[in-house]
């Protein structure tokens, strides 16, 4: 077949870079005419979100906090996507990580830290991987469409934690479905406290140590995707299922690893909420984080370096977007979720409209491939 | 025959000699494909009442052309008459509004409806379906006395077998109102019996006043149908001639350009031990249906066996149940002696790599590569385990790219650059990656499905030469192929395959067209009609 | 007589929330069998409750109410097309960032246009689609059994109600009987069969979406303006995905949506009813395990242990085509 008109290949920095920040920048237009429309300076909300963001140590905590949540979720969709796959389960793998972090928090809390904190890491995983596997595994072995076995699987995850918080690990005598806070050994320090141990003050924030596993996950991502043979089998079955399969790639299983890690790390989730934040098990501490996993493995290009900084942009957009509340009554951090629906409409959704376009206009032609 | 008389009658009134105007006729036809020239000035006339062929390899544009008249693309210069009056067909639409209906190669039937409801699709007469399906069941019926055009109205359409799905395709066209029918390759997925229906039912539309268009690749349909024919080459018309006044050599001299057919200049073989043992094989293919039965045959070291046939008639399944990607359902394959164990799919498909075995899959965008990756992660696929290119963990991209780099090289890919997305090389050199990675490891045993499907004359010259020479070094090669002048050139051996059996072997030296051609149709060497599925 | 008043309650409470289930599933069955899926089932509801009840409010209207939130999801519908069908865009995405979108933009208009946090103002009774008495209705009521039949499950809904049950057998109708029916069905399963036949495959995917957005503006508007009084911040609470759901479970046909969604809805009434009672020999069930019966049972069917559910063909499909 002469299917494909010409080789041309537009240059990295055109796919990987301006692309993505012009549908950065429609999401960033769109949502400004709704602040304009809602009687609000849009330039003014932008300058106090990015002050309320990175204008003070506490805020540059918050911020680098909710970014932690962010690589996780993200780096969790990036890997289904490589698979060919879209794990809407973030949320309820999330959900199901905080819970395997908490059951080592509450019985085992009272053990050393550098001992529990490993295993409390480990649990949630184990339950965020175990919840992505089964719908993995139904994908792989019966066929059934993992888009909407995820979306179940989230309002699974919800009744299954309502009736654990509200009938097993409810602190008794206590009306909020939450259980009791757990034992010192079982508190991922703050990140101030941390500074504090060497004498350095920063401002107290909601960061903890959850941030260093971040990085390592980053870091390992890039190395799994593209420089072992399972990431390699993964993109494999990605792209071309019948090629892998010639290939001696078992697409079933490859499905099966893709989504166990994937939840493993949206599970990750719940070690940054649980053990790193609350330090006990509660309802709804995920927030939407999975979803917004979305949006960034849609705009990082499910590459880590692009997670990273998307997952930034939308730390500081939602801690930018609660302290925009004080000063504009009118921009609340709904309008942040406005924004993030428009980042996975125009970067997913609508990438085709001027991706295409934009890359023809400055593809160089690959020198003529002649035979 | 009762169209032989027809024929000579119908030329007639063609358009050389006829007074008619031309019931269908192209002007000038221009159509780029991105930088491909599909078809560069072409200009046909179809003389009312007859049935004319266009002829010309795969790729040489005639799909091309008729999808402008039925308006599934629109040209880029040139003129569209019907009935000697200039028509603009924007759509589909337009063409069934001028009475021009299209039999495609793949059906565009709706499996999950009924005969009745995908005859009307798109020309319902009133909003309530009622009526209009009562309507169209009396027609059916009429089309049915009139041309033996009998289908159930109320099968499900996904349930009949395909040359009863071809016959809805026409009973469409011609409940559209066509009189001018055109029709895809109409039988490179019939058995001859439908074969034979379906030319009976293209005589019978053509005795009773109707146009026919019959688009091939494959001559003995020509000669059989047609009253004249156009042959078109890489794009271009090469001439037109009535059918009575040729004959297939001249055709076929027309169609390829070159009146010597491919020759590969090679020795004699010399064949050693048996290296692949395939016995009593069946295969299904993936929805179930028995391809291969009872397929038993050899390849020894330093041969090449060729195996022809129809497409369609379990080659495909054939090759992917010995490259493991398809369970067999019965029978041994065995490689060096050793026989491999059955299984199915991945699994089943290192197994056999890992025996010796390499493929090059008949189709290389959808199995042989990842048109998404590089070069060099494209040269690996299905040998990415190997230690070579692992360093425990962690794969060793340097490793990967100078391997895959120096195969590149060696197979003239171009350009050899393994860093490049392995969508942006042609097809021919995309082809050549994986011929590479197959033969550069030097198995004992190579697969080889359709190596030049799409491949420019350079690369197949070049494929043809690697294979021979491959061969010179003792390995065995089984060649599956539907281009016949391909097998005739490089196989020692050849095995003709119809309806999943093998029914006849030639060597070299015997093989002609004619012997082939009859044994492909079903005919045993023997002169006995084969029991095909 | 204790256990019938119970169950008529039961079905009372099932019609009731039956009600935006059906039409939502109705309205994913129009976009899926014209092979556009469509998870956005959920954004289009919530953004139609929304505009019901702030046009409701503003105009006093029930009606205009209704129009609004028709429009509403229509629109959210159209940008669904524009990206999956104009654009050939991931049809799953394009669902997932309008959910999203509309998640934030209802909060964020409602406090903006009402100085209200995440809700609307109460919309008054005049202005909301308020339960129908039948005649007699409240002097039957008395007479046991189909009295009560008569007065509690007959009688007493809103409009919505009403107009989602007669919907089906005019939706099923639509679907079967006619040329629109027909085309909407091969589009989903051949598009390229619909194209050669002459027909835009665009124009019938456009046509089935605005469809989608209509039954789902109903729906939105049911939820805000009928069954409540305002609009609330993701007041949908999953019924959207429930729709789909059900959906699949009624393995897109029209009756067997429809029971799907009964089914749904009374897993829901009886949860409800069974808080904390003590069934003898059974113990106390937890309110989660009823609630999540349905998402439970759609896995199953899934995964090919209760029946198989096959899509229409070219369903999550972008019509590319073929040279």
């Amino acid at each position: 077949m002469k299917g494909f008109g010409g080789p041309t290949q537009a240059p990295t920095w055109v796919t990987h870079g301006l692309v993505p920040l012009i549908n950065l920048g429609l999401a960033l237009v769109i949502a400004g005419i709704i602040i304009a429309l809602i009687g609000e300076n849009p330039f003014e909300a932008l300058r106090l979100l990015v002050l309320g963001a990175v204008g003070y140590p506490e805020a540059i905590g918050y911020t680098l906090y909710y970014t932690t949540n962010f690589v996780f979720t993200g780096l969790a969709v990036a890997i289904a996507f490589h698979c060919g796959l879209f794990n809407i389960g973030g949320e309820g793998q999330a959900y199901l990580g905080g819970l395997g972090a908490g059951l080592i928090g509450l019985y085992l809390g009272h053990w050393p830290a550098p001992v529990v904190i490993p295993l409390a890491i480990a649990c949630a995983m184990a339950f965020g991987a175990f919840w992505a596997f089964i719908p993995g595994w139904l994908q792989a072995k019966r066929g059934s469409h993992i888009v909407i076995t995820t979306i179940m699987f989230n309002f699974l995850a919800a009744a299954l934690m309502t009736y654990l918080l509200v009938e097993i690990f409810i602190k008794p005598g206590q009306q909020a479905a939450e259980s009791r806070t757990f034992e010192a050994g079982a508190w991922l320090p703050f990140v101030h406290d941390v500074f504090a141990a060497f004498g350095a003050n920063i401002g107290r924030s909601s960061l903890n140590l959850s941030i260093v596993v971040a990085a390592v996950c980053l870091v390992l991502f890039w190395f799994f995707v593209w420089r072992t043979r399972w990431g390699y089998e993964i993109r494999a079955v990605g792209h071309n299922e019948s090629a892998a399969v010639y290939g001696g790639i078992a697409p079933d299983r490859a499905i099966m690893l893709a989504m166990a890690i994937s939840g493993g790390l949206a599970g990750l989730v719940g070690v940054n909420e649980i053990i790193g934040v609350h330090h006990r098990l509660l309802l709804e501490f995920t927030a939407g984080y999975g979803f917004v996993g979305i949006a960034v493995a849609l705009m990082g290009r499910n590459h880590p370096a692009g997670i990273l900084l998307a997952a930034l942009l939308f730390g500081i957009l939602y801690q930018g977007g609660s302290e925009l509340a004080f000063d504009m009554p009118n921009v609340t951090r709904d309008m942040v979720v406005v924004l993030q629906g428009l980042v996975i409409l125009f970067s997913g959704a609508l990438e085709h409209m001027f991706r295409g376009r934009i890359e023809r206009l400055f593809a160089r032609r690959a020198r003529a491939v002649a035979a | 025959m009762a169209g032989e008389e027809h024929r000579g009658a119908a030329a007639e009134r063609g358009p050389s000699g006829g007074p008619g105007v031309p019931a269908l006729e192209v002007v000038g036809i221009q159509k780029w494909f991105g930088s491909v020239h599909a078809n560069d000035d072409v200009s046909v006339a179809v003389a009312p009442g007859t049935i004319h062929g266009i002829v010309g390899e795969n790729g040489a544009g005639k799909s091309t052309l008729m999808s402008i008249v039925y308006g599934y693309y629109q040209a880029d210069g040139g003129e569209i008459r019907v009935g000697g009056t200039p028509v603009t067909i924007k759509g589909p639409e337009d063409a069934i509004a001028h009475g021009v209906g299209m039999v495609h190669q793949h059906f565009m039937l709706v499996d999950t409806f009924t005969v009745l409801e995908n005859v009307v699709l798109g020309v319902e007469k009133g909003y309530l379906l009622r009526s209009t399906l009562s309507e169209a069941r009396q027609e059916l019926e009429r089309l049915e006395r009139e041309y033996g055009l009998d289908v159930d109205p109320d099968a499900i359409v996904g349930s009949l077998p395909v040359g009863l799905q071809q016959r809805v395709e026409i009973l469409k066209a011609l409940y559209r109102g066509a009189d001018i029918l055109i029709l895809d390759e109409p039988t490179g997925v019939l058995t001859p019996q439908e074969v034979d229906d379906l030319f009976r039912i293209l005589r019978a539309l053509r005795d009773q006043g109707r146009t026919i268009v019959l688009i091939t690749h494959k001559l003995r349909e020509i000669m059989a149908l047609t009253d004249r024919v156009t042959v078109m080459r890489a794009g271009r018309v090469v001439d037109h001639v009535a059918t009575a006044e040729t004959d297939r050599a001249q055709l076929a001299a027309m169609m390829v350009g070159r009146s010597v057919l491919l020759r590969v200049d090679k020795e004699e073989a010399a064949p050693g031990e048996a290296l692949l043992r395939v016995e009593s094989l069946a295969v299904r293919d993936r929805s179930g249906v028995l391809r291969v039965h009872d397929v038993s045959f050899t390849v020894h070291a330093g041969e090449i066996v060729g195996i022809a046939g129809v497409a369609g008639n379990g080659q495909s399944e054939l090759l992917e149940a010995l490259a493991g990607t398809l369970a067999s359902e019965q029978g041994t394959i065995a490689i060096g002696g050793a026989p491999v164990p059955a299984g199915g799919r991945a699994e089943a498909a290192r197994a056999m790599r890992r025996r010796g075995l390499g493929h090059v899959p008949e189709d290389r965008q959808r199995m042989g590569l990842v048109t998404a990756f590089d070069a060099s992660e494209s040269g690996v696929l299905g040998y990415h385990r190997e230690r070579l290119y692992n360093r425990g963990a962690l794969m060793s991209r340097g490793a990967v790219v100078d391997a895959v780099g120096s195969t590149m090289e060696d197979f003239d890919v171009r350009p050899p650059l393994p860093t490049l997305r392995t969508a942006n090389f042609s097809g021919g050199n995309q082809q050549k990656i994986v011929v590479g990675r197959e033969m550069s490891r030097s198995p004992d045993v190579l697969l080889v499905g359709q190596p030049t499907r799409g491949v420019d004359i350079g690369a197949i010259e070049f494929i043809h030469r690697k294979l021979v020479a491959m061969r010179d070094e003792g390995k065995a090669i089984l060649l599956v192929s539907v281009e016949l002048d391909e097998i005739m050139s490089l196989a020692d051996r050849i095995l003709v395959m119809f309806g999943g059996a093998i029914v006849g072997e030639v060597s070299q030296e015997e093989a002609d067209e004619r012997t082939l051609g009859l044994m492909m149709a079903g005919e045993r060497a023997d002169g006995a009609e084969a029991a095909g599925a | 007589m204790e256990a019938v008043t119970w169950i008529v309650l039961v079905i009372d409470a099932t019609l009731r929330v039956s009600t935006p289930l059906i039409l939502a599933a109705f309205a994913g069955m129009f976009a899926e069998r014209s092979g556009v899926v469509d998870i956005g089932l959920e954004g289009k509801m919530l953004g139609a409750a929304f505009a019901a009840a702030a046009a409701a409010f503003a105009t006093g209207s029930a009606w205009l109410g209704l129009l609004a939130g028709m429009g509403a999801s229509v629109g959210l519908a159209m940008i669904h097309a524009f990206a999956c069908v104009t654009h050939r865009g991931d049809q799953v995405v394009s669902g997932m960032a309008l959910n999203i979108l509309v998640a934030g933009l209802g909060p964020v208009l409602s406090l903006a246009w009402f100085g209200q946090g995440g809700h609307t103002p109460i919309v008054a009774d005049t202005a909301r689609f308020r339960p129908i008495h039948f005649p007699f209705a409240d002097r039957l009521s008395d007479v046991p059994f189909i009295g009560q039949i008569y007065s509690e499950i007959v009688s007493g809904h809103n409009l919505i109600v009403y107009i989602a049950l007669g919907m089906v057998p005019l939706a099923a109708w639509f679907i079967y009987k006619t040329r629109f029916g027909l085309r909407l069905r091969a589009v989903g399963e051949a598009p390229e069969a619909v194209d050669t036949a002459g027909i835009s495959v665009a124009g019938m995917r456009y046509r089935a979406m605005i469809v989608c957005g209509i039954l789902c503006g109903v729906a939105g508007t049911s939820l805000s303006i009928a069954q409540n009084a305002l609009f609330v911040r993701d007041m949908s609470a999953g019924m959207g995905y429930l729709a789909l759901a059900a959906l699949i479970f009624g393995k897109w046909r029209p009756v067997p949506t429809l029971f799907a969604c009964f089914l749904f809805a009374f897993a829901d009434a009886v949860q409800a009813r069974l808080q904390g009672v003590d069934i003898p020999g059974v113990g106390i069930i937890p309110v989660q395990a009823i609630q999540a019966l349905p998402y439970l049972l759609t896995v199953l069917l899934l995964a090919g242990f209760v029946g198989k559910a096959v899509p229409p063909k070219a369903s999550g499909v972008p019509y590319v085509k073929e040279r």
